[in-house]
C-alpha cells in the first residue's frame, strides 16, 4: 500500500534565474544564494568535468575601460569552463573610436557570441545592452554605477570565511560617498538577516543619505569618523581606496587620502578573528605588513572572483531571452 | 472663484461662478486645482506659443486655500503633455472643453513610470550619450524618480528642472 502515502501537495518550483546580470538590485536573496552555491560546487568540481560546461560556446569580453582583475578573472573563468573568448581590452581598439553607438556594437556582437561580458565607462550601458541584446549580458562595471560580480564575490568571501552572511558585523571604511562597491554591498547585505554595518568615513566621504534610507529597515547601521570605534565588534573590516580623481581639488584629497590606514596595530585592537577585505587596487589603505597576518582576506577575495564568474557563466550560458 | 471680463461668475472649467476676470474657452483644456506657482513651471515645459493661454494664480480654493488655474484655447493636451503636468501638479484636474461643454475630466496622480519626459541629470548616463528615450520609475512620499538605466535618483526639485520641453 505504498501509494497511499502519495501527497497532493505541489512540489516547490524553483524560481527562474535572471536573464542578465546588470545590477545587484535585480537579485533576490535566493538568486544570490544560488550563485554562491554554484560557485562552491565549481570549486570542488574536477577540471575535466568543468571543461565541458562552456564547450562550443563563444563568450564576448568587451572592455571599453581598462581592468586587470575583473577582465582576467572573467577570461580565466571562461578558459576553466572550456569556452572560447573574443573581444577587446580597451575602447581604443573597438569601433567605438569611430563613433559607433553601443546599440550597434551589441547588435553586431550578439550574432558572434553566446554571452556578452561588458565593462563600459558610460553609466547605464549594461542596462541598455541587456534591453536590446538577444544574448545574456553580464555587467563587469558601468562607470560608477554597478559592478554586481564584485558584490557577489564579496558575499562569497564572507560566506566562505564565516559560514554565513546573516548576523555578520561589517565595518566599511574610506570613500563611502563615491565607492560603488560599498553602495552595492549595502543593498546586497540588506537582503540578509541581522546584519550590522559600521560606516566609517570623514564628513566629505559619508555614505549617501538615500542609500542609508533605502537599507536601514533591514540593516543595523552605525556611523562614525573613527576607525577604532567599533573594531572590537567587527567581523569584517572592508576598506576602500580614496579615489583622487573624484575630488574637485588636490587640497581636499590631501586632507583625507591617508585618513584610515589599516596596520597590524589596527588588527590587534580588533575582535579576535577579524578579517580585512578590500576590492583592490589599494594605495595606502592597508600596510603590506598586514598581508602576512591571518586577518588579510583581500587576495583570497580577489581569487574568489573566478568561481563566482564561473558560476554566472554557467547559469546564464543557455538563457533564451 | 473667478469673474470674467463681463463680471460673470465662473469656476476653473469656465462655468459661471464668482470673482476672477477670465474669459471662458470654447474648445481646449482647463487645468484646475493646480498647486500655487505650478503655472510658472507648466509654461516652461509645454510649448504653448501658438495658443491663447489665460492663467490665474493664487485663486481662492475651498480645498487647498489657494490654487492656480489655466485655460488653453484650441488645444487638447496629449498623453505626454499630461505626463509632464502630472509630475508638477499632483491632484490637478484636467477638463477637456468642446463647444463650451466639459467633454472629459481627469484627476491627475503621479505616474509609476515615465518615458521620454525627464532628462537624466547624470551627464555620464547612456541617455545623454546616445539617442534613446529616457525611462524613469517614480516613487512617492517623497517624490523621487530613478533612472532605469544609470539608477540616478532625482528629488522633487530635480524632477521639475529635468522635464523636457
Amino acid at each position: 500500500m505504498k501509494g497511499y502515502l502519495t501527497t497532493t501537495k505541489k512540489p516547490k518550483t524553483k524560481t527562474k534565474f535572471l536573464t542578465d546580470v546588470v545590477s545587484i538590485s535585480d537579485f533576490t536573496r535566493e538568486d544570490i544564494e544560488n550563485v554562491l552555491t554554484q560557485a562552491e560546487k565549481l570549486e570542488k568540481m574536477p577540471v575535466q568535468k568543468k571543461q565541458k560546461i562552456l564547450n562550443g560556446k563563444v563568450i564576448a569580453s568587451l572592455f571599453f575601460e581598462a581592468s586587470t582583475r575583473t577582465r582576467l578573472s572573467f577570461e580565466t573563468a571562461i578558459q576553466n569552463l572550456g569556452g572560447r573568448v573574443i573581444g577587446f581590452a580597451e575602447a581604443g581598439v573597438s569601433s567605438f573610436k569611430k563613433g559607433e553607438t553601443l546599440s550597434d556594437t551589441i547588435h553586431i556582437i550578439e550574432n558572434y557570441a553566446d554571452l556578452i561580458i561588458m565593462r563600459h565607462f558610460i553609466e547605464g550601458a549594461a542596462k541598455r545592452a541587456a534591453e536590446i541584446s538577444k544574448k545574456p549580458i553580464i555587467n563587469a562595471g558601468d562607470g560608477s554605477n554597478q559592478h554586481p560580480t564584485q558584490t557577489l564575490l564579496d558575499l562569497y568571501t564572507i560566506k566562505k570565511e564565516f559560514g554565513k552572511i546573516d548576523g555578520i558585523h561589517i565595518a566599511m571604511a574610506g570613500d563611502l560617498k563615491y565607492g560603488r562597491t560599498v553602495h552595492s554591498l549595502m543593498y546586497a547585505l540588506a537582503k540578509f538577516k541581522n546584519v550590522t554595518v559600521y560606516l566609517i568615513a570623514p564628513e566629505i566621504l559619508k555614505m549617501p543619505r538615500h542609500i542609508i534610507e533605502d537599507t536601514e529597515k533591514s540593516l543595523k547601521i552605525f556611523e562614525t569618523k573613527k576607525l577604532e570605534k567599533y573594531l572590537s565588534k567587527t567581523d569584517v573590516l572592508y576598506s576602500t581606496r580614496i579615489q583622487k580623481e573624484r575630488f574637485p581639488d588636490d587640497t581636499e584629497y590631501e586632507k583625507v587620502k591617508n585618513i584610515y590606514v589599516i596596520s597590524t596595530k589596527t588588527i590587534s585592537q580588533g575582535k579576535k578573528g577579524i578579517k580585512v577585505m578590500h576590492p583592490l587596487p589599494r594605495v595606502n589603505e592597508i600596510t603590506t605588513a598586514v598581508d602576512k597576518t591571518s586577518a588579510a582576506l583581500y587576495f583570497e577575495q580577489a581569487a574568489n572572483g573566478v568561481p563566482i564568474r564561473e558560476a554566472l557563466l554557467m547559469m546564464l550560458k543557455d538563457v533564451k531571452k | 472663484m473667478v469673474r470674467d471680463v463681463n463680471g460673470r461668475k465662473r469656476c476653473g472649467c469656465g462655468r459661471m461662478t464668482n470673482e476672477i476676470k477670465i474669459s471662458p474657452i470654447k474648445n481646449g483644456t482647463v487645468l484646475d486645482h493646480l498647486n500655487s506657482g505650478a503655472i510658472y513651471k507648466i509654461l516652461q515645459v509645454l510649448d504653448l506659443t501658438d495658443y491663447t493661454v489665460t492663467a490665474a494664480m493664487n485663486v481662492e480654493s475651498r480645498k487647498a486655500g489657494k490654487k492656480d488655474v489655466m485655460f488653453i484655447e484650441g488645444k487638447e493636451l496629449n498623453e505626454k503633455e499630461l505626463g509632464k503636468i502630472a509630475l508638477i501638479g499632483k491632484g490637478a484636474t484636467v477638463n477637456i472643453i468642446k463647444n463650451s461643454k466639459i467633454k472629459s475630466k481627469i484627476k491627475l496622480g503621479y505616474p509609476k513610470k515615465v518615458e521620454g519626459i525627464l532628462k537624466c541629470i547624470n551627464p555620464k548616463c547612456i541617455t545623454n550619450m546616445e539617442p534613446i528615450p529616457t525611462k524613469f520609475n517614480i516613487k512617492t512620499d517623497p517624490l523621487e524618480a530613478k533612472c532605469f538605466y544609470c539608477e540616478t535618483q532625482l528629488n522633487e526639485n530635480e524632477i521639475v528642472e529635468s522635464i523636457k520641453k
